[in-house]
């Protein structure tokens, strides 16, 4: 079969299903993309070849199962989530010969579900970035133009799924590693909402706005992968006991926007945005009105602090985690240390990286006696009054359509020096996290200046995202496809 | 809101890091940047504001306090760098 790699995985999944189609010519078939592609995008940090091999085979022999929706398709993990017996590095020196014991909850699901998990995708180290530069072992590029950053920190997965080495991946996002790179490589992410996927094996950065989700080439991909990733697990305590609606049904029912109200917050819109970003971006929404949605304009008046107020809690949250980082347990040590004390800050200064260090410290000290009132605690009201605006916008409207980012994909080593620009790349996507709501990020077109991929996302209230999964749908089917990257073609 | 390095070098003690020199004095600079920017919160009133510490209510549960083997010794250790199958070593405490 010609062009397995550049199908969907609804399509790949039909044709495995009703054996047109062997698992072993499907995995052959991304091997063969990845050797093509990888040398110039780097998005993996390990590929599974042997067992993806030996799993297709088998799974010929036995033939399909009606009852598993992935069965037989090849997908990437993001080397955050624990996978058994396999490498997970966090992209960080500290964990780089780590092999959990155990399996992320969402990876059992997929493996139950039959997906073959062929490889784990680059990141910044411990998802702490914005361009996948911060990742201890390689650097991704963009598959549009490699000179540019895929975005991060789920940078390898979104420049994986773009090249078609995979029929998806898993990310994770905390403050837009999602959105972000899914909107800079041109593909589809979902933010889930707080508490839809268990956290169980994700390893932690900002345990109060840490989610996993899908990232795909379609949004239908994106919603079945939501079938089987999400529900309540009891290893994951905040994960929600609540129904999980089926996805592909909800977005299959819906053909058009018709009395979908959809709100535009003046604040994301009004500046800031890069020319080519702000057209594709309003085309966007002028065929959602063409496709019946009413649109109205929404006020998030607290937009102004969001990343202030993002960058507090994540960074007080990673300082707290990352300090199971001690060399004791797993991963490096420092072995010249004649003491326990010296030996902790030996491996921790030697190990982990430069970003990962400042935000540990920033963390820190906005943690510290004396500075919790003014940061922490701050922060965390304004996390409240974020989220009021939220569930106030949504008192008129149904769903809320922002830009993904003020511009396309940067170059790499433009933002690297600097950490704070680099944080205000974030803009857009922070707030989300903030209030815990479901994000949907799709591909708008590629930028008249830059010839790079523009991203709108749809934000619904918590536990909805069917909503933005049928509003993506529409809107996809009503735009034009971006085809193959440009640096790949 | 300046970052000194003497505050620089007491977090790095803090969060169990040591730094070099150049980097203590590389991250008071950004430090100061990045803390005088989120001095910017400061301009808004947020008194009577409850703290949302985690988007949703009932994230709080329990369960109940029974012992169970999910995993064996074994597998557990295996990661540490130095262990002797019974237990983690470390230096030297005392």
């Amino acid at each position: 079969m010609k062009n397995i790699t550049q199908k969907s995985l609804l399509e790949i999944s039909r044709l495995l299903q009703d054996r047109q189609v062997r698992v072993m010519e499907v995995v052959q078939a991304c091997l063969e993309r990845i050797e093509e592609t990888e040398p110039k995008i780097n998005a993996l940090l390990h590929l599974d070849r042997e067992s993806s091999l030996s799993r297709a085979l088998a799974m010929d022999k036995s033939g399909p199962d009606p009852d598993k929706p992935l069965w037989g398709v090849p997908i990437t993990i993001k080397d955050v989530i624990c996978t058994k017996n396999l490498p997970t590095t966090c992209g960080s020196k500290i964990l780089e010969n780590f092999r959990p014991c155990y399996e992320a909850t969402l990876v059992k699901k997929l493996k139950n579900a039959g997906a073959i998990i062929m490889g784990k995708n680059n990141m910044d180290e411990f998802a702490m970035g914005s361009s996948t530069e911060n990742s201890a072992f390689k650097t991704t590029r963009n598959p549009w133009n490699l000179e540019h950053v895929p975005g991060g920190s789920s940078g390898g997965s979104a420049a994986g799924v773009a090249a078609g080495q995979c029929f998806a991946s898993i990310g994770t996002d905390t403050g837009g590693s999602i959105r972000q790179p899914a909107a800079f490589c041109g593909i589809t992410g979902l933010k889930p909402t707080y508490g839809r996927v268990s956290r169980f094996g994700l390893v932690a950065f900002g345990s109060s706005l840490d989610q996993a989700g899908p990232m795909t080439r379609t949004v239908g991909d994106c919603a079945l992968l939501m079938n089987v990733i999400s529900g309540h697990d009891p290893l994951d305590s905040t994960s929600w006991p609540g129904p999980v609606p089926d996805f592909p049904a909800a977005v299959s029912k819906r053909r058009d926007l018709k009395g979908l109200r959809i709100g535009l917050p003046r604040q994301y819109w009004e500046e800031g945005l890069s020319p080519e970003t702000l057209e594709r971006c309003e085309n966007a929404v002028s065929l959602a009105r063409d496709a019946g949605a009413a649109v109205v304009q929404v006020e998030m008046p607290h937009t102004q602090f969001g990343i202030a107020a993002y960058y507090i809690i994540a960074m007080a949250e990673a300082s707290s985690n990352l300090a199971r980082y001690d060399g004791v347990k797993y991963g490096f040590r420092d072995n010249s240390s004649a003491d326990l004390l010296e030996m902790y800050r030996k491996t921790r200064s030697r190990a982990l990286g430069e970003e990962v260090q400042r935000r540990i410290m920033i963390g820190t000290y906005v943690l510290s006696a004396g500075y919790y009132d003014a940061y922490y605690k701050k922060a965390a009201q304004i996390r409240r009054l974020i989220q009021q605006d939220y569930l106030r916008a949504f008192d008129s409207c149904d769903l809320v359509c922002a830009p993904v980012t003020p511009s396309t994909a940067f170059k790499i080593g433009e933002n690297i020096h600097d950490p704070l620009q680099m944080y205000l790349t974030d803009i857009f996507t922070t707030s989300l996290n903030l209030a815990g709501m479901p994000g949907l990020t799709i591909p708008v077109g590629l930028g008249k200046d830059t010839g790079l991929p523009v991203g709108i996302q749809f934000i619904a209230p918590a536990f909805e995202e069917a909503v933005v999964l049928q509003a993506g749908q529409v809107l996809e089917k009503a735009l034009p496809g971006l085809g193959t990257p440009k640096a790949l073609s | 809101m300046e970052i000194t390095k003497k505050q620089v070098a007491r977090i790095a003690d803090l969060a169990r890091l040591e730094l070099k020199e150049e980097k203590v004095e590389k991250f008071a600079l950004q430090f100061s940047d990045i803390i005088g920017y989120m001095d910017k919160m400061n301009s808004l009133d947020t008194t009577g504001v409850e703290p949302l510490f985690t988007p949703w209510a009932g994230t709080s549960v329990t369960r109940r306090d029974q012992a169970a083997k999910h995993y064996e010794r074994a597998d557990l250790l295996a990661n540490a760098p130095i262990q002797d199958g019974q237990y983690f070593i470390v230096p030297k405490i005392l």
